[in-house]
């Protein structure tokens, strides 16, 4: 077990360094002036003010020299304070959004958790049930239902799901609507009324026992919610009911009706617990998928994350934004995937002892 | 239990020509080999990839006749034609009245109009959406062709030379991809194509480079373990004893009797990207704005969400479009899927 966690931890850093080097490449694909973006926030107003962003930042340094660079940054001789350097933090100047990438960050992160987190329950639940249902009653209507659905489900593609449910639940009727929050909650989110302990907003407002604003907070999200759970589904009915199928053939499973235990007994207590093994490797990189940011349910329902913020960062061709939104969503997924593994290793005897 | 079992001959003679005439070998299995014949018997066989073969054939069709379903206007067929430069989308039916095409040999017997209209009506821009429909399938038979041909030649490649020589290059080639791996697919396409955007120009490049630069992965895997598991078949221990060269193994050898599968599930590799492809253009990252593709003609309708339940006919058709071209390749895949699950083996 120790071993196992120390094994995973070693592969970490190398996944980082193997991260930031693809990351890396993509921008040594543009020029040493174009490159010049990441550290200075105006345009420069001549070519002498360019030549000397260059050297100062070694932009036409040897490969490995600026990857160094990049990484720690560079000490100013004069003030010794360091600049640079995404390490530390410091992913570059966003043009497009006029602020550092490093605040989009702070900004946006917490409204992809937020929908994550209100995500999880259902995507999880409805798909596992469907899955399980189906095995159960193998090749009766319900499972045959429920393999269309999977087809169907795996076949529609995101963004027209998403535009579908604008059409038929915003457009006409208002009943959900897209973005984060309705005007009258951002003024008094602005101003500071409702206090933030999380900053997330459907959290915040349970802990300032604002149910208006959490209902407000929950129709904002309805239809990603529904987006992500749908096309999630699709994958959890097929992977649970083929995992259900295979445990019900098992033989504890005719053990446990012979002893003349009723089937609810026999399903619930004997043969589900047991099919859900692949079930939780699946969750889990389900859940680092929603932590990296969902670009395409974000921006079809305006929902400001970091999906969207890369999505309209490249829209705009602002290379600097979209790369640093990269790295940390990278990171983010290794870091998360790390979690996962480890927590696997808890529940799966297999891995705990191999 | 299995079928052979229950064949065995037991002294009755009739059986024994029974078990014979059962196996009778076709051109097409000598052709084929024995596995990669019951692959493709199974595909024929199983009711819904059918279906997703009619589907993806009706979509071949289109592909080819597009000139004549929907003549071009402009030099360019790809550009779409604008009727008048109105932001506002006209409804299935409105009079064509600019930049008007010839009559196509179906319009007058369907619609029983002699003039032209916009049968699936407009969209932002005045640009037709049936036009754009039709001459989108070319774009995404082109996008989806090539970026599947190279990405399959890339993981074949990087995938038997990690299999074959084993050890460190094994290890280094398979550390890249798990790197590869951890990356989330749309969102480092997204990224790499608005690198390359400024370098390369508004054009189908950028995102096709990006689509298969992050997307190798899973045919180097599946590759890589096909090669594993021929490496240890006596005919290739055979090759080694006589004194063939490990080259000449890897590629007159081991390769051919691997890449069938690898093969055909690239192939239903085309759905996930144009899939990929359109929703790219869908953030709109890749071709100019005009040009006929699924992913820009419904990124329009982004423009129009409070107003959906009128403009419906801007989302439904092109996105209906999309549907059924993915779920035609993803209904063959799923059957394709189930054919080549190990424990399905030996049932045909």
């Amino acid at each position: 077990m120790t071993n196992y966690i120390i094994r995973r931890l070693l592969m970490v850093p190398l996944l980082l360094i193997g991260v930031t080097l693809i990351i890396f490449g993509m921008l040594q694909l543009l020029g040493p002036v174009e490159r010049s973006a990441l550290y200075v926030k105006d345009f420069p107003k001549n070519d002498k003010q360019i030549q000397g962003i260059i050297t100062r930042y070694g932009l036409d340094e040897p490969f490995l020299k600026q990857y160094g660079i990049w990484l720690f940054g560079v000490k100013d001789p004069f003030s010794g304070k360091r600049d640079g350097g995404i390490l530390f933090g410091d992913f570059g100047y966003s043009r497009t959004a006029s602020q550092d990438v490093i605040d989009i960050v702070k900004n946006r992160f917490p409204n992809t958790v937020d929908l994550a987190l209100w995500t999880i329950y259902p995507m999880l639940s409805v798909g596992v049930w469907l899955g399980v249902k189906a095995a159960v009653n193998q090749n009766k209507f319900i499972d045959q239902a429920a393999r269309v659905y999977s087809i169907i489900g795996t076949s529609f593609p995101t963004f027209v799901f998403g535009l579908l449910l604008l059409m038929l639940l915003y457009a006409g009727p208002q009943w959900f609507l897209p973005g984060k929050m309705s005007d009258w909650v951002s003024k008094l989110v602005f101003s500071g009324e409702l206090k933030q302990y999380t900053h997330l907003l459907s959290i915040d407002a349970l802990l300032n026992l604002r149910f208006d604003i959490f209902v407000d907070a929950l129709r904002h999200m309805v239809m990603p919610i529904l987006t992500l759970s749908y096309i999630n589904w699709a994958t959890y009915v097929r992977v649970t009911r083929s995992s259900m199928l295979e445990t019900l053939r098992m033989d504890y499973v005719t053990t446990a009706r012979a002893k003349g235990l009723s089937e609810k007994t026999v399903i619930n207590e004997h043969a589900r617990p047991n099919a859900m093994l692949p079930i939780v490797t699946m969750a889990g990189s389900s859940i680092v998928g929603l932590l990296g940011g969902v670009v395409i349910t974000e921006t079809v329902f305006n929902y400001p994350g970091i999906g969207k913020a890369a999505a309209d960062a490249a829209a705009q061709l602002d290379v600097v934004t979209v790369l640093g939104l990269a790295i940390f969503s990278g990171s983010i997924l290794i870091v998360s995937n790390l979690v996962v593994d480890v927590i696997y290793a808890f529940i799966d005897p297999r891995v705990r002892l191999a | 239990m299995t079928e052979q079992s229950e064949m065995i001959p037991t002294g009755d003679n009739r059986m024994l020509d029974e078990v014979h005439s059962d196996r009778k070998i076709t051109w097409l299995e000598k052709a084929l080999g024995t596995e990669n014949y019951r692959i493709v018997k199974g595909l024929l066989k199983t009711p819904a990839s059918v279906v997703g073969f009619i589907l993806i054939l009706i979509f071949v069709l289109i592909a080819i006749f597009a000139p004549v379903i929907m003549p071009p206007v402009d030099k360019d067929p790809y550009k779409m034609p604008r009727d008048g430069y109105s932001g506002e989308p006209k409804a299935p039916g409105a009079v064509w009245t600019r930049k008007v095409p010839d009559v196509p040999f179906w319009y007058e017997p369907l619609t029983g109009k002699t003039e032209m209209t916009h049968v699936l009506g407009t969209t932002q821009g005045q640009y037709d959406i049936l036009y754009g429909i039709v001459w989108g399938t070319r774009t995404a038979f082109k996008t989806g062709l090539l970026v599947v041909a190279v990405t399959v030649t890339v993981g074949v490649v990087l995938g038997s030379i990690a299999a074959y020589y084993g050890g460190w290059v094994d290890n280094i080639i398979m550390r890249i991809t798990d790197i590869f791996m951890t990356l989330p697919y749309i969102m480092m396409a997204l990224i790499f194509s608005a690198v390359l955007t400024p370098i390369l120009g508004r054009s189908l490049w950028p995102p096709l480079i990006a689509m298969i630069s992050f997307g190798w992965m899973g045919y180097a895997r599946v590759i890589r373990s096909d090669i594993l598991s021929i490496k240890e078949r006596d005919f290739v221990l055979a090759a080694k004893v006589s004194g063939v060269k490990k080259n000449r193994i890897l590629f007159k050898h081991v390769l051919p009797n691997a890449i069938f599968p690898t093969l055909v599930l690239a192939s239903l590799g085309i759905g996930d990207v144009v899939l990929g492809f359109a929703a790219l253009s869908f953030l709109g990252i890749g071709t100019d704005v005009g040009y006929a593709d699924w992913g820009q003609i419904l990124s329009f309708a982004r423009n129009w969400i409070t107003n959906l339940d009128r403009y419906w006919y801007i989302v439904v058709f092109p996105g209906l479009t999309l549907t059924l071209f993915v779920m035609g390749w993803n209904l063959v895949g799923d059957a394709m899927r189930d054919i080549l699950d190990p424990r399905m083996r030996g049932k045909s």
